[in-house]
């Protein structure tokens, strides 16, 4: 039902002309006021706190849903942060809001920098981890660096802190790690969009006198693709359980599998389509390109390999079956 | 939307947790003289001793019936004593088939003498079953079997050739796949029944051992020559035999023993890198460790499946398909890491693990369905065949 509202949001607002504006990077200014309009900022929240009071299967389902539409506007990461805010104490965004971490903070001063924030100028605030704490940073706390760009075209700069701080509240749980769950159920509905556009393109078009999807060759990378799209879901809603109890090494191995099931996906659908699948005409790309820069943020891939390589080797060789039906 | 649907398998109960700490007791004092090299054998390890102490501390048949030596527990917590077996290395071989594919065919299939017969001696860890489906000309093509069985009077009998039978020449009992309707087009898959076959005493029947490429003695061929069967030993009614093998499949492929198969080279490993200071291992184990847990609870979501009695063929084809890619990597991800000469004999725990787990990996993704049957089941589940 939820996830019928929003696909209707997104039907009336995301048309082919308003992702490839999106794409170069335009604010979609007139599509985030609906989205506001229809609460999903606080969509994590309880209800008690004007949120949708979401299960865990609903949340990810509304995540994937951002993922599968390619949503080219800080929807999760508003989601994310009100989550984070909420959780602080902390007063929530009232606009579009961003997650990030760094600076310094020396004599009651936010200085420094952070860097790759998703659309920094467009934000209404940031949930910034500095130190083990959260501060809810207005737009008039930064200015813009330097302008850089995701693989899909949208914004992602650095930023230069100057603000008066506030003491900020204790972090509920670390920042990176509700990015990188956030990103996994991203990376798994992105998925679930190539499949769909790989399925439907295989079997209307025709080479050799039958579909593509007639050859063996060409439905085994199908069952394969099938198979990576079913592992990043288990595995988002993997890491979703572990942030919920607050387990990093649990984050990290849904992370880290969402992560590899993008590349591995992405690169079966293109190889699926043709030419067709690397142009900008034609929709597959949308998907590729975020889950080509999906799966490299909030900590990359070999952050969270790390963290938990490290847990592994900490546990032993007895102890690390143990550590394993723990995650 | 196309994607298929693994529901999120449920949090541990406090029975399940209780059951998974008393189950380790239990598995420390039996394996407490089992070696990294024998553990390494993980579920082709051969030991009616054990078998009969699961069966004793009631670890078998957990999800049975009462009536028939059963404990009445939930899928779940078969679950748990499925994987720390495996986890454990615990020498499974002989109630391994008969707990995980036979017993549920004779609960779903079987008459009740059947039931009665068979169910409590497999409950009790005393009745080893074997997989009679392969022949030489039917593999894959698992409907062109020519095993052929005729009635005659209170008997069949049966005569044919069936192949790569893994235990036969330990087991009691094979559940044999075979021909009983014409074999024409319209028949090929609706002419078949299954047999149970006492394989100790079955006049007519040989046995002949195939060593494999391991060089081990574990599969065999079985020769059936006008061999003699009670017609009550038909699991369920002629033309069924399609139907049950089906059934057994989704079962045979869903269980953690389709990514765990080189747990034990895992943990040789981790106990060689944890006196190492090196980023790459620590990277490396991270990445290994991810894979590991996604295929876990995917198969625990495939459980839930079977828990709730939905057909779980097509996600335990994906699972198997998946899990496959994963224990057949282990080896070389492992050479990446540490060097060593494989040897099955020697001495050195690393080294002999290793050994033994490159020269048998290539079968996982043979035994039970091949890794291309797999996908063509996974591309008719999207669809596409
Ligand atoms: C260790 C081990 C234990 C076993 N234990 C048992 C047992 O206990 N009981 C039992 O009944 N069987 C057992 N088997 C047999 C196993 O089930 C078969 O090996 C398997 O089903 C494949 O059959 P096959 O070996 O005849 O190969 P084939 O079917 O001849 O296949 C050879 C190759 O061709 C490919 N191929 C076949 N058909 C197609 C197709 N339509 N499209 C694309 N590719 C195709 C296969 O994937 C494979 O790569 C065991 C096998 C092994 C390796």
């Amino acid at each position: 039902m939820l996830a019928d509202m929003l696909e209707r949001l997104f039907d009336a607002h995301l048309d082919d002309a308003a992702l490839a504006r999106a794409a170069q990077g335009e604010w979609l200014g007139a599509a985030w006021d609906e989205i506001a309009a229809n609460g999903l900022p606080l969509a994590l929240l309880s209800d008690d706190r004007g949120g949708f009071g979401l299960s865990a299967a609903e949340t990810g389902e509304v995540l994937r849903l951002l993922g599968r539409r390619a949503v080219p506007l800080p929807v999760a990461e508003t989601m994310a942060a009100n989550r984070l805010l909420a959780a602080a104490g902390l007063p929530l965004a009232e606009g579009a809001a961003g997650l990030a971490e760094g600076g310094t903070i020396a004599g009651g001063r936010l200085t420094g920098t952070a860097s790759r924030v998703a659309w920094a100028d467009k934000l209404e605030c940031l949930a910034l981890s500095v130190g083990g704490r959260l501060y809810r940073v207005p737009r008039a706390g930064w200015t813009i660096a330097e302008a850089e760009h995701a693989l899909t075209g949208e914004p992602r700069e650095t930023i230069t802190f100057d603000w008066a701080a506030d003491e900020g509240a204790p972090l509920a749980h670390d920042l990176l790690a509700e990015g990188a769950a956030i990103r996994a159920f991203q990376i798994a509905g992105a998925l679930e969009a190539a499949l769909d556009l790989t399925l439907a393109h295989t079997s209307t078009r025709v080479q050799f006198g039958k579909p593509l999807a007639r050859f063996q060759a060409v439905q085994h990378e199908l069952a394969k693709l099938a198979g990576e799209l079913a592992c990043a879901t288990a595995a988002a809603d993997l890491a979703g359980e572990a942030l919920a109890r607050g387990d990093l090494a649990g984050v990290a191995a849904g992370s880290l599998r969402a992560r590899e099931a993008a590349g591995n996906g992405a690169s079966i659908a293109t190889q699926m389509h043709g030419a067709i699948g690397f142009t900008r005409e034609y929709p597959l790309h949308r998907h590729t390109t975020a889950l080509w820069t999906w799966r490299d943020e909030f900590g990359g891939q070999v952050h969270w390999a790390r963290l938990l390589g490290k847990a592994a080797l900490a546990a032993g060789a007895d102890g690390y079956w143990p550590m394993v039906t723990s995650l | 939307m196309t994607a298929i649907p693994f529901p999120s398998p449920p949090a541990d109960t406090a029975a399940v947790t209780a059951l998974r700490s008393e189950f380790r007791g239990f598995l420390a004092e039996q394996l407490k003289d089992r070696t990294p090299r024998q553990r390494s054998d993980n579920w082709y390890g051969f030991d009616r001793g054990f078998s009969r102490a699961m069966g004793q501390a009631g670890y078998l048949g957990m999800t049975w019936p009462k009536q028939y030596g059963g404990h009445e527990r939930s899928a779940f917590e078969r679950y748990v004593v499925v994987e720390e077996s495996l986890a454990a290395g615990a020498p499974v071989g002989a109630h391994w088939i008969a707990d995980r594919q036979s017993g549920p065919s004779i609960i779903k299939y079987g008459t009740q003498a059947q039931k009665d017969l068979l169910l409590p001696q497999i409950a009790a860890g005393q009745a080893a079953f074997c997989i009679g489906m392969s022949e030489p000309d039917s593999g894959s093509d698992l409907a062109a079997t020519r095993t052929r069985a005729i009635r005659d009077g209170d008997n069949y009998r049966i005569t044919g050739t069936k192949l790569w039978t893994s235990f036969a020449h330990e087991a009691d009992w094979v559940i044999l796949f075979c021909r009983t309707g014409s074999g024409g087009p319209a028949e090929r898959q609706a002419g078949t029944s299954q047999f149970l076959v006492d394989l100790k005493n079955t006049p007519g029947l040989t046995i002949r051992p195939i060593i494999d490429l391991a060089g081990q003695h574990h599969f065999n061929e079985m020769h059936f020559e006008d061999a003699i069967v009670p017609a009550d030993m038909l699991l369920g009614a002629e033309g069924q035999g399609w139907e049950q093998v089906m059934s057994e499949l989704a079962f045979e492929r869903s269980g953690p023993e389709r990514f765990l198969s080189s747990i034990e080279l895992l943990k040789q490993l981790i106990a060689v890198l944890a006196a190492r200071d090196s980023d790459f291992a620590q990277i490396t184990l991270g990445r290994v460790t991810a894979r590991l847990a996604v295929l876990r609870r995917l198969s625990r979501s495939v459980t839930a499946m079977l828990h709730d009695k939905a057909d779980a063929g097509l996600q335990a084809a994906i699972v198997k398909d998946v899990g496959a890619l994963f224990e057949q990597a282990l080896p070389d991800i492992a050479r990446e890491l540490v060097d060593a000469e494989p040897d099955p004999r020697a001495a050195a725990a690393y080294a002999g693990v290793l050994g033994n787990i490159v020269l048998n990996a290539p079968s996982w993704s043979l035994r039970g369905g091949t890794r291309e049957i797999l996908r063509g089941i996974i591309a008719r589940g999207l669809g596409v065949r």
